[in-house]
């Protein structure tokens, strides 16, 4: 802290007023009535099966490489378009599709290749460059953040436990995650703690943040205003237990939707449980579940007139090998699928220049074989929804990213 | 100063695997891979598969209890600088393992290739750096091969430059610094053949090195053996790099940003950096100077400790016991020290990139972060300690003489002794330093 101690203590006692209330906390209003929309970007931890979420039953050479006769064709009521099937798991965004509410982009990858390890196919996704060369330490969606000239500390929201690289960067952004805040004080406790903090500007607007989000967001279950010490500990344990496995889930898109309800523009978080090596008609339901209750929950979160100009998009770090393994799984591929929702969208379309699951058309033999860059998928999302100029997409979100042709994305 | 020259009796007391000690895992996942592989589907492969799931297990508990030996020995340490200062540079060096057992390899290679040069020479922990294959790993220069070495010839593989691209930016002149893409390929090229063999072990591979002379700031290495590429010539490069002035600069600023403030004093600095190159580069004498300089000890010049300090210097105010966790009670370390590093923000050797944790008091002081230390303050103290001690006492334990009146009033006031040890913990006052 470069300033004298008693300047500070001068401006609060002026003020004469709580951490709550200071100014610190008062977000800058808007510049204008630009980015009215919301981007939601969910990272699908582990390289989702896009073969098996969104499955091509009408490719001929799918039934067998998926070694199961029944998905050949899809179960009532999860045919999109006579080609593409939904996975059962996902059924219940059937609606949104029905509305426009839903779309595809599938056989797409990051530039990352042949590796097909999750750290560095995470980081690809997330850096948003051509590779990993260190030449750039920050997030993509950090770095859009960075052209807004009203970014103000609540306009992007990391949801969630541990950092996210995507937002990571010069421009400021907001974190919470919904089961952390202030167990076990008193309601005394609490208000000597708020005295405390008021010694010192940067604590006293963190802690009176802190307050009003752990007010608002759900906890970690009923009764827990009561928890206490060790108990404390061990609750929050199992929740990152659980989070590690996949749960919390409903918690975070709810809290992430409160959020975009108000100031916020922007918000990511992380779902996990995608690395499904082994069993793969029972691992992957989960996930897949997960996905679809966190879209219906924001969805329902919104509210239509706000819903209507939200787009979400979720995105993995690579698809998995074509063929079913011998424990019933699939391994780290290539090609992969691109989730997008939100009633800003023009959905009800899957964007696929498909490449065919022929043995000659697959990646090496054994992955689905990539067409389309994601980054030029979430690229014109951006350049459609905060009206954002394509050349700085290309030089400065995702450098060296060729868009290619407008896919119509929002509208 | 004086106890920073002596033994390193925490080392000794609170032990970390060293990384020479940790290549035997990466060694025996290897042997059990080779059979995994060489006939899928056998007994034999089934058990190795399991007998590796093993492995990885074991390796991850014994992350966790090297985590509670990093705590133990800030809590009970007569040397804390020595705790800070292999903190410091093992972030200035971030590498961590991207796959398998290597992603517990961190504080093994910190134990290792850090700790020992601490106040040392700058050049004998860069080469120590460079001959570890964590950071090999983590910056990709094992998978780095000359165009025109034996092995540059016959495969498509080329050169990675990765860690030529971290040494120059992150680890010795800085981004600022005198050096451009031209530098880099140069280094890059003079980098292959670092290697290391699949029991975890270094080496130099001829095969890999790019053959012929590079050039580096203006200066030709590579060719001190008649045209046949050798370590020494890499090791001559890095001693270079370690003297250079713009090596000095960035490292005085960076150390004392992290030890001192966020925006440090220039003629701080400027002694830092002044010493850095008077004695040669030496570690140890620019950590004297930094600490003999009246401006790092002005008041109002307070950085916020970092996650892994503040835990460490509750556990120390607390006078935790040294057996207030069971040793390998690896549940409860994660509990209550990894779960909450990682809602403080620090997810324990999981750093983002390999320019390491923030500096900055506000990356650390967010809503979500300070609520995670509060809670930490609150809760964590009762199962640590079978009595907690009297609020008023603890002020002096946790902050000696400087106890700002406020604080006073608080601990006095709470209506337990488990809220009043968690104001003092939570305060301000306790979380800067």
């Amino acid at each position: 802290m470069r300033k004298p101690t008693l300047n500070r203590r001068a401006l609060l006692a002026g003020l004469g007023c709580t951490a709550a209330a200071s100014p610190w906390l008062t977000p800058v209003t808007f510049a204008s009535g630009t980015w009215e929309n919301r981007l939601v970007v969910i990272i699908l931890r582990g390289g989702m099966d896009g073969l098996d979420a969104l499955r091509p039953y009408g490719d001929r050479d799918f039934a067998g490489l998926r070694g199961r006769a029944d998905q050949a064709q899809p179960e009532a009521g999860q045919d999109l378009d006579g080609f593409f099937a939904l996975n059962p798991a996902l059924a219940g965004l059937m609606p949104l599709w029905a509305a426009g509410e839903l779309g595809f982009a599938h056989a797409v990858s990051t530039p990352y290749r042949d590796k097909r390890s999750h750290f560095d196919g995470q980081d690809v996704l997330e850096a948003g460059g051509a590779g990993l060369d260190g030449t750039l330490r920050d997030g993509w969606l950090n770095r859009l953040l960075q052209s807004y000239p009203a970014v103000h500390s609540e306009t992007a929201y990391a949801v969630g436990r541990g950092d996210m690289l995507l937002l990571k960067g010069a421009a400021s952004v907001a974190n919470w995650s919904p089961e952390a805040g202030l167990y076990g004080l008193t309601p005394q406790g609490l208000r000597l703690a708020e005295g405390l903090m008021e010694e010192d500007p940067l604590f006293a607007a963190a802690f009176g943040e802190a307050l009003a989000l752990s007010a608002q967001s759900r906890r970690m279950g009923a009764g827990d205003e009561a928890l206490q010490g060790e108990a404390v500990m061990r609750a929050m344990s199992d929740s990152a237990g659980a989070a590690s496995k996949g749960g919390g889930h409903l918690q975070i898109a709810g809290f992430a939707a409160s959020k975009l309800a108000g100031p916020a523009r922007i918000a990511a978080f992380s779902l996990n449980g995608w690395d499904t090596h082994a069993n793969q008609s029972r691992t992957l339901a989960p996930p897949l579940t997960r996905l679809a209750e966190v879209i219906l929950e924001m969805q329902s979160t919104l509210g239509a007139h706000i819903w209507g100009k939200t787009a979400v998009v979720a995105l993995t770090e690579f698809g998995r090998t074509a063929r079913l393994n011998g424990n019933g799984g699939s391994d780290h591929g290539t090609g992969g699928l691109m989730v997008l929702a939100g009633g800003a969208l023009r959905g009800g379309r899957v964007w696929s220049d498909w490449p065919g699951l022929s043995e000659a058309a697959l990646y090496e033999r054994r992955d689905v074989m990539p067409t389309r860059d994601v980054r030029a998928f979430s690229g014109w999302l951006m350049r459609d929804l905060f009206g954002l100029e394509k050349s700085f997409i290309e030089r400065t979100v995702f450098p060296g990213l060729e868009m290619g042709a407008d896919p119509g994305l929002v509208g | 100063m004086r106890r920073l020259n002596g033994k390193d009796h925490a080392a000794a007391l609170y032990k970390i695997e060293p990384f020479e000690a940790f290549a035997a895992r990466i060694a025996r996942v290897t042997a059990l891979s080779k059979i995994r592989r060489a006939d899928r589907g056998s007994d034999a492969a089934a058990r190795a598969r399991e007998q590796i799931g093993v492995e990885k297990r074991r390796a991850r508990k014994a992350q966790q209890l090297w985590l509670w030996q990093a705590l133990r020995r800030r809590a009970h340490t007569q040397d804390g600088l020595r705790e800070r200062l292999a903190f410091f540079w093992g972030d200035h060096f971030t590498a961590r393992g991207k796959v398998s057992v290597m992603k517990r390899a961190t504080a093994p290679y910190i134990e290792s290739a850090i700790r020992p040069h601490v106040a040392g020479f700058f050049a004998e922990m860069l080469k120590a750096v460079t001959a570890q294959p964590v950071m090999l790993h983590y910056l990709d220069q094992k998978a780095s091969v000359g165009p025109e070495s034996v092995a540059g010839k016959k495969t498509s593989k080329g050169l990675n430059e990765n860690l030529a691209r971290e040494l120059l930016e992150l680890h010795t002149l800085g981004a600022d610094g005198p050096y451009r893409q031209a530098d880099v390929t140069g280094l890059a090229e003079l980098l292959t053949g670092l290697s290391y063999s699949q029991e975890g072990v270094f080496g130099f591979r001829p095969d890999f090195a790019q053959p012929g002379a590079e050039q580096l700031l203006g200066k030709r290495y590579g060719d001190s053996q008649g045209g046949v590429a050798a370590l020494v010539d890499i090791h001559a490069a890095l001693e270079d790099l370690a003297r250079h002035p713009a090596t000095a600069r960035h490292l005085a600023r960076k150390m004392a940003v992290h030890f001192i403030s966020d925006r440090p004093d220039p003629a701080l600095v400027a002694a830092m950096e002044r010493r850095y190159l008077e004695s040669g580069g030496h570690l140890g004498e620019m950590t004297r100077a930094m600490l003999v300089h009246p401006a790092a000890w002005a008041p109002e010049f307070v950085n916020v400790k970092q996650p892994i300090d503040y835990i460490g210097s509750a556990l120390r105010a607390l006078a935790v016991p040294h057996e207030a966790l069971g040793a390998q009670d690896w549940k409860a370390i994660r509990r209550v020290f990894a779960v909450p590093l990682r809602l403080m923000g620090q997810s324990w050797e999981e750093p983002l990139g390999p320019d390491g944790w923030p500096e900055g008091d506000a990356d650390w002081i967010t809503p979500q972060r300070l609520a995670a230390r509060v809670d930490w303050a609150m809760n964590a103290p009762q199962g640590l300690l079978s009595d907690l001690p009297d609020p008023r006492a603890f002020l002096g334990a946790a902050l000696g003489r400087n106890v700002p009146e406020a604080l006073r009033f608080a601990a006095t006031a709470a209506e337990d002794r488990r809220t009043g040890v968690g104001l003092v913990l939570a305060s301000p006052a306790f979380q800067r330093m």
